[in-house]
């Protein structure tokens, strides 16, 4: 579903705060794959999303997706393969616009947007359905400012905005980090029942080694702008914290990573 | 009692103004509110709309037939603003500001248009006595159709209703989610560069309209009229939230809520006439009274903040 070759990516090219944030990265994604990703600060996690969403070039290397290559295309047209959730819960929903109103933008993406009606009744009760599914009441407050609720249920809205129409690639860029963590924990859940449902193709950063074991088939690490580890299988089922650890120093040769990891 | 009776006199002179520079609100709120720019054409576009219009009546056209071409030239004007944005990356502030003073020349231009012995022209006269003006300050007192505030009110009511309209479509959806949020219409597949110049066409294409409407109502059109419009504007659209937010929460009524600042600020302007003030002063206190009302909303946030805090834990308690 995913076909990512051989990218690289350089910030600040040339200047004193140069920073070479992805190295040769590649990475395959077999349609229904829920591949959970973890690595240190810095590891380049965040900049292999961003880059497969297209938020800017890359340097090198290539991206498809389901066989379209997308390494040219802007952000907003890959936006019609890819459904995403940021790591800030302020940044996935529209403040000032109301629920369903959210949900009726997600639910056109990557469509020509007409002059017809932004909302229709039909898609008003649909979402009401669709937002008992979170169990958190959204469901009585479709007209609310999506600016009045909590970041936890900001996340899970996106989360479902994201998967509203089916996405050929949903990205979560360590979407649980910034909530308390029964939060965490609910809005992890969602997400479990979310891909589940439609076998969604996802790929999930998380800081938590725990939640990176837990869910998904597959799980990868990054150390230093590249992946150093690629688990799956009965392998994955199998994996423990202390496992991943001792495998971690074997393929990199280095002990930082208990520390650098364990303390975020 | 004197003093009274000539503010009241002036009052329908300050309505008609008011409802006319309305319009011109209307289109600084859909930038300034809507897709979050501040975007400082407006001073050049209001006084484009006002040329074109002024020149093609002069010409003998039909007048609502100006007024749709003074439309199109704010439209151009907008786009242009935009694509200095979008495609060449200049900053939103600066390049209204590039086309607002392009358009000093080129409003000195349209105005001489036809006349052989000028190239540039800093104003151009129309009267009602020798064209077919649609609005005009000389019937502000008449209790006839031809009294301007009675036009005026149903363009603002079919400004307000296409706006309606259009807020609501998809398109009009996605310009809004622009505005609020680049990153997630972006994520939505939303192009946030057309949305932009969308925006800044549409918000154009109204001032160039009340330009039009307002050299019509004054009987000329001056290369100076549109001189600190983007300050007004902001006025009256900030005039009309913080004094009508609580109650007008409807898309339609925000939209009426900047007319009616409008008008109150018309309305404040005439009684400062009467106590003696010069119009020269007026820049001066059109200023003043935008500091004061952006500087309300403010204070009530840091000083006067009710108790927001319980309700907010109840909500996380929600999550």
């Amino acid at each position: 579903m995913l076909d990512v070759k051989n990218i690289y990516k350089t910030f600040n090219p040339g200047t004193v705060n140069e920073k070479t944030a992805l190295r040769g990265v590649s990475l395959t994604l077999n349609d229904g794959d829920f591949v959970t990703v973890i690595g240190g600060n810095g590891a380049g996690k965040s900049t292999l999303l961003n880059a497969v969403a297209g938020v800017w070039p890359v340097d090198e290397g290539c991206i498809s997706i389901g066989g379209v290559d997308v390494t040219k295309l802007p952000e907003h047209k890959r936006a019609k393969y890819i459904g995403r959730v940021f790591q800030d819960p302020m940044m996935g929903t529209a403040a000032t616009m109301q629920i369903e109103e959210n949900m009726a933008l997600a639910a056109r993406r990557g469509r020509v947007r007409t002059l017809r009606p932004g909302i229709t009744r039909d898609e008003r009760d649909h979402y009401r359905e669709m937002l008992k599914i979170l169990d958190l009441g959204l469901e009585d407050r479709l007209t609310s400012k999506v600016g009045l609720l909590s970041g936890g249920q900001r996340q899970a809205l996106t989360l479902l905005m994201a998967a509203l129409r089916k996405p050929d690639l949903l990205l979560l860029d360590e979407h649980t980090a910034a909530l308390d963590p029964k939060t965490a924990a609910k809005v992890l859940d969602a997400t479990e029942r979310i891909v589940q449902k439609d076998r969604l193709t996802t790929l999930m950063i998380t800081h938590n080694m725990k939640d990176a074991i837990a869910h998904g088939n597959r799980l990868i690490m990054m150390y230093e702008g590249n992946i150093a580890l690629d688990i799956s299988g009965e392998e994955k089922k199998k994996l423990t914290v202390e496992d991943l650890l001792a495998k971690f120093g074997q393929a990199t040769g280095s002990d930082e990573a208990d520390d650098k990891l364990l303390l975020s | 009692m004197d003093f009274l009776l000539s503010f009241l006199n002036s009052m329908p002179g300050a309505v008609g103004q008011g409802l006319a520079w309305g319009v011109m609100a209307i289109g600084v709120y859909i930038t300034y509110r809507i897709l979050d720019v501040a975007d400082l054409t407006v001073d050049g576009s209001l006084a484009t709309g006002g040329a074109v219009c002024a020149l093609l009546i002069s010409m003998g056209a039909n007048p609502w037939l100006a007024m749709l071409t003074a439309l199109l030239a704010g439209m151009l004007a907008g786009l242009a603003t935009g694509l200095f944005h979008t495609v060449c990356g200049i900053p939103a502030i600066l390049s209204g500001i590039l086309t607002q003073l392009a358009l000093y020349s080129i409003n000195l231009r349209i105005m001489a248009i036809g006349d052989e012995s000028a190239k540039t022209k800093n104003s151009l006269a129309i009267s009602v006595d020798r064209h077919d003006l649609l609005v005009s300050s000389r019937n502000i007192r008449k209790l006839t159709p031809e009294n301007p505030i009675l036009l005026l009110v149903v363009l603002v009511v079919v400004v307000i209703a296409v706006l309606y309209w259009f807020f609501g479509t998809e398109q009009g959806s996605a310009l809004r989610a622009t505005g609020s949020n680049g990153n997630m219409a972006r994520a939505q597949g939303i192009n946030t560069n057309v949305s932009k110049v969308l925006g800044l066409v549409v918000s154009n294409g109204l001032v160039s309209l009340a330009g039009a409407l307002l050299a019509q109502y004054q009987g000329s059109a001056t290369v100076d009229m549109g001189r600190g419009a983007i300050v007004i504007g902001l006025a009256a659209v900030i005039i009309g939230e913080v004094l009508l937010s609580g109650v007008f929460r409807n898309f339609a009524l925000k939209l009426l809520a900047c007319v009616i600042g409008a008008i109150i600020y018309y309305g404040v302007i005439t009684l400062v006439l009467r106590l003696g003030l010069e119009t020269t002063d007026l820049k001066l206190l059109t200023a003043l009274v935008v500091a004061v009302f952006l500087t309300i909303p403010y204070w009530k946030g840091r000083y006067f903040s009710k108790a927001v805090k319980p309700a907010k834990k109840e909500e996380s308690a929600h999550a």
